[in-house]
């Protein structure tokens, strides 16, 4: 999927691209595409900036001024929250859960993938069937469990609380033994008469090979991490990641937007960034996965 | 829209889904076990996923069950009771649960018939708008995708705002041109209109990218000879393009709906699940009456436990009627 989606977008060379035998669209057409393009991307864009100058509008200055550029912009609204040692611990809460999350799933789904995709062991078929069966079941039902499960370990309100159902998450294991199954064998039996074992092969030989596929699965589970609002908000009531502290944020402020926006953009900014960076790629991977948010 | 472990089993059906199964794939000269080699070595390979895979997702399944049969809170172990969950959630006669469940489904199923030809054909045509010989594309494509990027919190909140009866952008906007302005978030249908404003915001870039991918696998051969035979861009979308793409849109679909299900994030932070009716709230999903009788107030986990099951059993068959109505409208 990510090979094809590109074919046909990179060059905008009119003459390779000209769709054969249709008639060249005359230049009435041609603005109005263009316009409806750009009125579309206003939908998409607006509300940001809208969030975003209401963040930089203070206190009572959110009923009185109402322009989008605001008159007197202030970061006023972002000192008061993260002079909250609340916001902070929450924002750090966020941080570590979604870097760690990504980090762990990425050693222990793509060392149980290339078991599956390369040595052949008993009840090998029987434990990815597991696996698979898990992915028709709907993900509502397993939240009373978990949540009974995590109070039962001790765990509500912890680091590990927030991470560890999304560690058990299969997906990794399926798109990593996609990968590695397409790898060509015959480099790691090089490897493996040269002397090398299983591991040794797997960190010299294939996982160099995977970088692009772990790359793509670590900016998915980042995003997965990062965003996750319901299953923290069940677990949490302190310390709690962005997504769910905004919950309380709202509750607590209902009365002052401007602070809450300010909150909503902290937890939008350091996404954006990376989609500002990483564009062309996350719209590829997601596209080759078909990962739904 | 739920954490990792529970929302992958909608999230991860991707179009290689099939291939994921790998039937027959098997590496077959590494059938035998190299010399040298443990018996335990693939097992220490997958020991560490499987064993988090056993614990957070394998066992809850059965617990999930188990406390669906008993009486328990969030604070107290409670008693086995059988059936007593189930036989009061399909109880037309009792006066509290089977209502405010079966309301709850009923706005959820509102929701899905309303969200999804709406997402599906949205996303189709800006698929159709994107896949045209135009300077920039990669460009409005990005732009289309921003929203996805948000967790749904940050997106309710937005929607929130943009709708706040105290200076929210749309109501000082109305206001302006016409004078007055509903009280979006307050009533109806104006709560249910701004929870799907803000899905539609969140998730068309998703199905845009999605089909846009599986236009460009189309061969223009058809579309040639199809110009040839004077045939419109119309009639070319719909007897090539739409045909084509029917996997994709079998895909696409079932993923809405599934998605779509589990509403939940934007009825809590934008409407609070209202406005208030004496059935639970006129916005109030499933999903949202699940966690807050499970999560919040007198937290009754086992009530909840049990309409979750109800709600799966729901989802797994509309998910099995949607195959089949696509499968057999092929014939």
């Amino acid at each position: 999927m990510a090979t094809t989606l590109d074919r046909g977008l990179k060059g905008d060379q009119p003459t390779e691209l000209k769709v054969a035998g249709a008639p060249r669209r005359g230049r009435l057409g041609r603005v109005l595409l263009y316009l409806l393009l750009v009125v579309v991307a206003i939908f998409f864009l607006l509300p940001l900036v809208v969030v975003f100058s209401a963040s930089l509008k203070f206190s009572a200055e959110i009923l009185t001024d109402t322009g989008i550029i605001p008159r007197d912009p202030g970061f006023e609204n972002y000192q008061a929250l993260f002079a909250r040692a609340e916001f902070v611990e929450w924002f750090r809460t966020s941080a570590i859960v979604s870097t760690l999350g990504t980090a762990i799933t990425i050693i222990i789904t793509s060392l149980s993938a290339y078991a599956f995709a390369r040595i052949d062991f008993p009840f090998k078929n029987l434990l990815f069937g597991l696996l698979i069966t898990t992915l028709v079941l709907p993900g509502v039902m397993f939240l009373v469990p978990q949540f009974k499960l995590i109070g039962d370990l001790g765990l509500y309100d912890t680091l590990p609380a927030f991470a560890l159902p999304g560690l058990a998450g299969v997906f990794g294991v399926f798109f990593m033994r996609q990968f590695f199954l397409g790898l060509p064998v015959e480099l790691e039996e090089a490897a493996y008469v040269d002397g090398a074992s299983r591991l040794r092969t797997f960190t010299s030989i294939a996982l160099p090979l995977a970088g692009p596929a772990l790359a793509t699965l670590a900016v998915i589970t980042f995003l997965a991490f990062w965003n996750d609002y319901l299953w923290p908000t069940i677990v949490c009531q302190n310390n709690c990641p962005l997504p769910a502290g905004l919950r309380l944020l709202q509750r607590q402020y209902t009365g002052d937007p401007g602070l809450v926006m300010a909150g909503a953009a902290v937890a939008a900014i350091p996404v954006l960034l990376l989609y500002l960076l990483l564009q062309r790629y996350i719209v590829q991977s997601v596209a080759s996965s078909g990962i739904k948010g | 829209m739920s954490s990792l472990a529970t929302a992958e089993p909608q999230r991860t059906k991707g179009p290689g889904l099939g291939s994921l199964l790998g039937r027959g794939r098997k590496p077959k000269k590494d059938v035998r076990r190299r010399i040298g080699e443990k018996a335990f070595t693939p097992y220490l390979f997958i020991a560490p996923h499987f064993i988090l895979f056993s614990v957070f997702i394998v066992f809850p399944f059965f617990l999930g069950i188990w406390i669906s049969l008993h009486d328990s809170t969030a604070l107290r172990d409670g008693p086995f009771v059988g059936l007593r969950w189930y036989t009061q959630l399909f109880d037309p006669e009792n006066r509290t649960q089977f209502p405010r469940f079966w309301n709850s489904v009923w706005n959820t199923m509102i929701f899905v018939l309303i969200s999804v030809p709406l997402l599906v054909s949205a996303g189709l045509a800006l698929a159709s708008l994107l896949n045209q010989r135009l300077r920039g594309r990669n460009f409005f494509r990005g732009i289309y995708f921003v929203p996805w990027t948000l967790s749904v919190s940050v997106v309710s909140l937005v929607w929130w705002w943009m709708f706040n009866g105290n200076a929210g952008f749309i109501t000082l906007l109305l206001q302006n041109l016409l004078g007055e302005s509903p009280n979006w978030l307050a009533s109806n249908p104006g709560a249910w209109i701004t929870i799907i404003v803000a899905t539609l915001w969140w998730t068309i870039g998703f199905n845009t990218i999605i089909f846009l991918a599986g236009m460009q696998g189309i061969s223009l051969d058809l579309y040639e000879a199809a110009s040839i035979d004077g045939a419109n861009k119309w009639q070319q979308f719909r007897a090539i393009t739409l045909p084509s793409l029917r996997p994709i849109l079998l895909l696409v679909v079932t993923l809405q709906v599934i998605a779509s299900f589990q509403l939940v994030g934007q009825p809590q932070l934008i409407t609070g699940g209202g406005p208030p009716s004496e059935l639970g709230g006129e916005t109030t999903s499933v999903l949202l009456h699940i966690v807050n009788t499970g999560f919040f107030g007198r937290r009754e986990l086992s009530l909840a436990a049990a309409m979750a099951l109800i709600v799966a059993a729901i989802m797994v068959i509309v998910s099995i009627v949607n195959f089949r109505l696509f499968s057999s409208e092929r014939s």
